[in-house]
């Protein structure tokens, strides 16, 4: 232990003072503003007498400048104290090396790390005051971020449907319909959203549970209901996650944006005004819906495999930064999705068809996507009469 | 009512590891998990200093503000406690703890983290004291015979220091007055918001 040895050597050498020779009401001799050299973490109390509690070091300043020693405010005389090195001069007391300068830096109220001789890498951090942040994000900025984007959320949508009402088919239903979304498309597409809808439900449960549930069920139930939820979140990361890969590969080429798209955004979409702007397979809105879905929920289910192996990829700042992007993207998401549900049931008549049965009628979708219709109609015209092929008399 | 708080005197401990050790044998810690632990600050170089560490029982736990459970509980004499029948290993405790106190055992899927553990300054947990299963959960009771933890009673140095946090204050003070330094009460002013004036 380096810090024994170095005071003797000093009595014996009188060699150039180091962090380690200093005694009560020595820091007088401090020129203002000096590195106060002995305490290396700033955030423990002060070893030095007659400094008040909590003062960090660079405080050394208050000192009287004169050379007089500090008032000893404690209780113990001087007279007590045994014998120790002689007060180190100022020019002395310049010489710090570089190391140690480099300690306190290291330590100015941040984190503070060392060996251990454990295995686990993790206790070899002493002190990591970003906690005190994670925890006013998890609980003050996640909290209110979600609450507020939430039932914000609900609330646009209530209001939306007051005033706007359900938007319905301007010329009726036709009966005829056309497919929209075949069965792989649509089987995934519900993998994706009941696997979302739990994940969704559990994860809230952790931010808001104990709030809400906790007082109404008792601590013994909303154990049980949070341990399973926090299984079922565990497991469906990984059919939602194969969900987002499948639904990028299969929506991807219909989703790229393209000048139709800022027309679709002009006319607002068609929600405000009467009648609707022209749209391909997927309008503009819903576009929006797939890039949040696939870019939201890839960062999501990024951060939150990140959370799963805990340690694996990253120390605890990267955990806590991890915990953060999905705490934040998964209400923002919430949110998103909610407006997704309403647009696709109740907000717009005929729009539920297209992920229930697949097949939609004939005149929603010439009213939504007129451009798809268009092309579908195209292309089941080259199927009934191939271009070049013999023409069957009648056929149209 | 007492306070009860550590304090590891840092230029006394000598880096034994013998309160890691004590630790591990009262409370039967299991195999991976260390509720003390013993880090070395700038090892080999000018300054070099040996902490051991563990839950401080904090003023206004961080742990027990973030938990989605709510399973800490606080004690009349300040030790900061939990009830592992209800915690459900989500690891929240370990990102909000300043000094990495929470520990997991790995059990279940991936990383799986099991029900949390850590320091309970030998004073168990909510079942009835000294009982057996008070012991097979969360290890030995030493608070309710009247002892302190076996860490502190164990350090041959007497660098760690744990019982009524005005009173270890004050002998701390005494010996930084006696032989003139001290690094100070390390994680004090993080655990308990207050320094510590000597
Ligand atoms: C796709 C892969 C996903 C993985 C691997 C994953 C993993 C995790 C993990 C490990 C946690 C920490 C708590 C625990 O262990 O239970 C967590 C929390 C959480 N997750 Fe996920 N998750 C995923 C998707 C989602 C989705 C899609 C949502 C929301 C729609 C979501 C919302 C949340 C929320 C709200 C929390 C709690 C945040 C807090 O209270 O601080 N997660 N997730
Ligand atoms: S040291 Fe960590 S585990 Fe112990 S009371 Fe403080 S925050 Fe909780
Ligand atoms: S691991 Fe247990 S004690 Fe820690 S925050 Fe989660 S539920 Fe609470």
């Amino acid at each position: 232990m380096m810090r024994r040895i170095l005071p003797l050597a000093l009595l014996l050498l009188a060699a150039p003072a180091t962090a380690q020779d200093r005694s009560p009401g020595l820091s007088g001799n401090l020129p203002a503003g000096a590195p106060e050299v002995q305490a290396p973490v700033p955030e423990v109390g002060d070893g030095r007498g007659g400094q008040p509690a909590g003062q960090p070091p660079a405080t050394t300043e208050q000192a009287p400048p004169t050379g007089a020693p500090a008032p000893a405010v404690a209780p113990v005389a001087p007279a007590a104290q045994p014998a120790r090195p002689a007060p180190a001069t100022d020019a002395l007391r310049g010489e710090i090396s570089a190391e140690e300068l480099g300690l306190q830096r290291a330590l100015q109220g941040g984190r503070i790390e060392g060996r251990i001789t454990i295995p686990d890498r993790q206790a070899a951090s002493l002190i990591q005051p970003e906690g005190r942040e994670w925890r006013v994000f998890h609980n003050r900025t996640l909290a209110w971020t979600g609450g507020i984007a939430v039932l914000g959320m609900l609330g646009v949508l209530a209001l939306f449907y007051l005033v706007r009402g359900r938007i319905r088919i301007e010329s009726g239903w036709s009966g005829r319909s056309l497919l929209r979304f075949d069965l792989l498309e649509r089987a995934n597409h519900w993998m994706v959203a009941s696997s979302f809808i739990v994940l969704a439900l559990s994860g809230l449960n952790l931010t808001f549970g104990r709030y809400l549930l906790l007082p109404l069920i008792g601590p013994e139930a909303f154990t049980a209901l949070s341990h399973y939820g926090k299984l079922a979140h565990n497991f469906l990361a990984f059919p939602f996650t194969l969900g987002l890969v499948v639904m990028l590969l299969l929506w991807v080429r219909d989703n790229l944006p393209n000048r139709i798209d800022l027309a679709w955004l002009r006319a607002g979409g068609g929600f405000l005004g009467r009648g609707h702007p022209a749209a391909e397979r997927f309008n503009a809105g819903q576009k929006l819906v797939f890039w949040i879905t696939v870019l939201g929920g890839g960062l999501v289910a990024a951060s939150g495999f990140v959370l799963l192996f805990p340690f694996a990829v990253t120390d605890i700042g990267g955990m806590q930064w991890a915990q953060r992007i999905h705490g934040i993207l998964s209400v923002l998401m919430i949110a998103a999705m909610l407006g997704h549900i309403y647009i696709g049931t109740l907000g717009t008549e005929g729009a539920y068809e297209a992920m229930g049965s697949g097949r939609v009628d004939y005149n929603y979708a010439k009213e939504h996507h007129s451009l798809w219709v268009d092309e579908e109609l195209a292309k089941a015209r080259e199927t009934v009469a191939p271009p070049g092929g013999a023409r069957v008399a009648g056929a149209d | 009512m007492a306070r009860l708080k550590f304090l590891c005197d840092a230029d006394r401990c000598i880096e034994c590891n013998a309160c890691v050790t004590a630790c591990k044998n009262e409370n039967e810690v299991p195999w991976g998990i260390n509720r003390r632990r013993v880090v070395t600050i700038n090892d080999g170089k000018p300054g070099e200093r040996s902490i051991s560490m563990a839950c401080m029982h904090c003023t206004d736990a961080p742990c027990a503000a973030v938990c989605p459970v709510s399973c800490f509980y606080g004690t009349a004499d300040g030790l900061v406690l939990h009830d592992k029948d209800l915690c459900i290993g989500c690891g929240y405790c370990f990102y909000a703890c300043p000094f990495g106190a929470p520990q997991y055992p790995r059990v279940g899927n991936f990383g799986g983290r099991g029900k949390m553990d850590k320091c309970t300054y030998c004073a168990g947990g909510p079942q009835a004291d000294n009982s057996a299963v008070e012991y097979a959960q969360y290890g030995a009771n030493r608070l309710a015979e009247g002892k302190l933890p076996l860490c502190a009673e164990m350090c041959s140095t007497k660098a760690l220091l744990a019982g009524d946090g005005e009173i270890i204050a004050a002998i701390y003070k005494e010996r930084v007055q006696r032989r003139g330094y001290g690094s100070g009460a390390w994680g004090w002013r993080t655990a308990y918001k207050e320094g510590l004036a000597v």
